[in-house]
């Protein structure tokens, strides 16, 4: 009868896998890698279907470059700053983090209590930064217009994209507005209706022959966005269907709709992790704190929740480097 | 494992290297200089090469140092790693040639 059982399960906490180590490695610790290992499967899943559609429209996918180019408090073009400071708060949060680990593995309490406190407000700026971004985000700065057969034309002068609100005169000419309980129907509010009008657009880019339109098309040699030609911008801006602020899972003004879904879910996933990490991070500060650990007579569960949040700085390294770099 | 020798040292130095390479990758993606940016080499450009070789670079230090994947048994670390990479290249590699596929193909064909 021995012979089937693999495990002797005569003490008591069988729960945890008893004392057996395989590979030296507790229960809990393997575990945990082997959670990673399948949740690194599921991140390389979205980003790989992000790598397919990217080279499915290739050659009109926006230009993270011109998407992601604000910082906060400072008017101007700064592409990457942001994005640079937020993986570097990552990885500060990364070291105090395995700082926070080496203390327990000498038993010095205050010492993972403080790195383990750190770590908790790294990733709180992090998560609080990609707020901030994903608010920039949709809200977008430029304006575009879209066109009835999917294009999104942006507006351009001397080359440089300029705002709708830079070159936009004129009333709205179709007299609409945003109807809201108050001037609308009384049981409904309507879609908000966008600032500017296709038709007053039109009018304003006839108006000023310095304007250009841009089309989302890239010139695969220069890697950068067509500009077309004043008769050409014309008459696509003539299919134009509505304007597009911003973003949002239907439109957005920087270019295949896809791009911003892609965006808010895999950066949404990501930011999900840290979150829940920095909820798992403040359980176990506790728990340190209250001397859980002390009386356990190791830090291990530090340890595994650090894997954890190792982890999430890992994802990061990877998400940044294709939604920002490549 | 208790009053085991501390590896602060290490630590910080890893984290000074995984610093030093964002630094680079961020000057290399703001300037994106001509010369590496608008050529081509195995079916992208060098600069994304360079892109991607430090990311992979960054992976280690982040796995091996951080997450102490250096000090686990050797067949507990390949269990992890070799599992991981394989599945990893092999979904990568299939999802990118139908990619290419759908843009050089499919595209002139179809109106998304």
């Amino acid at each position: 009868m021995e012979a089937n059982i693999a495990i002797p399960s005569d003490s008591k906490d069988t729960w945890s896998g008893g004392g057996n180590k395989p590979f030296g490695a507790s229960y809990g610790k393997m575990m945990m890698w082997f959670f990673i290992v399948s949740d690194a499967l599921t991140f390389s899943g979205f980003l790989a279907a992000y790598g397919l559609t990217r080279f499915k429209f290739i050659d009109s996918w926006p230009i993270a470059d011109e998407v992601f180019t604000h910082i906060p408090f400072v008017h101007g073009n700064y592409p990457m700053i942001y994005v640079a400071f937020m993986t570097f708060v990552l990885i500060a949060s990364s070291v105090t983090m395995v700082l926070a680990v080496d203390a327990g593995h000498q038993m010095k309490k205050n010492k993972v209590a403080w790195y383990m406190f750190a770590t908790i407000i790294g990733g709180l700026i992090f998560v609080g930064s990609q707020a901030w971004e994903w608010n920039t985000f949709i809200k977008g700065s430029y304006g575009a217009v879209k066109t009835t057969d999917g294009k999104v034309l942006q507006f351009v002068k001397d080359g440089h994209q300029i705002a709708l609100s830079d070159f936009v005169v004129g009333d709205r000419m179709d007299l609409r507005e945003t109807n809201t309980r108050k001037n609308g129907l009384w049981f409904e509010s309507g879609e908000a209706v966008p600032q500017y009008s296709v038709a007053q657009i039109m009018a304003s880019y006839k108006a000023d022959p310095s304007i250009q339109i841009r089309s989302e098309k890239m010139n695969l040699d220069l890697k950068q966005k067509i500009i077309l030609s004043r008769e050409k911008g014309a008459s696509e801006l003539a299919n134009g269907k509505f304007v597009i602020e911003g973003a949002n899972l239907r439109a957005n003004e920087y270019g295949n709709t896809i791009f911003a879904d892609f965006f808010f879910f895999i950066t949404g996933f990501h930011g999900f992790h840290v979150l829940s990490g920095i909820i798992i991070n403040i359980i176990i500060f506790f728990n340190v704190i209250l001397g859980t650990y002390e009386k356990r007579g190791h830090y291990e569960m530090v340890e595994k929740v650090g894997l954890y949040w190792h982890f999430v700085d890992l994802v990061w390294v990877f998400v940044f480097t294709f939604f920002y770099l490549v | 494992m208790a009053h085991a020798q501390s590896h602060t040292k290490r630590i910080w130095n890893v984290f000074w290297i995984l610093s030093a390479i964002t630094i680079v990758e961020v000057v290399l993606g703001i300037y994106k200089p001509a010369s590496l940016h608008l050529t081509s080499i195995l079916g992208t450009s060098p600069l994304n090469w360079i892109f991607i070789i430090l990311t992979l670079a960054k992976a280690y230090g982040i796995t091996w140092a951080f997450m102490h994947m250096e000090g686990e048994k050797k067949w507990f670390r390949r269990s992890v790693v070799w599992t991981a990479v394989f599945l990893i290249c092999y979904l990568v590699t299939l999802l990118l040639i139908e990619g290419g596929y759908l843009y050089e193909t499919l595209a002139p064909l179809v109106k998304w």
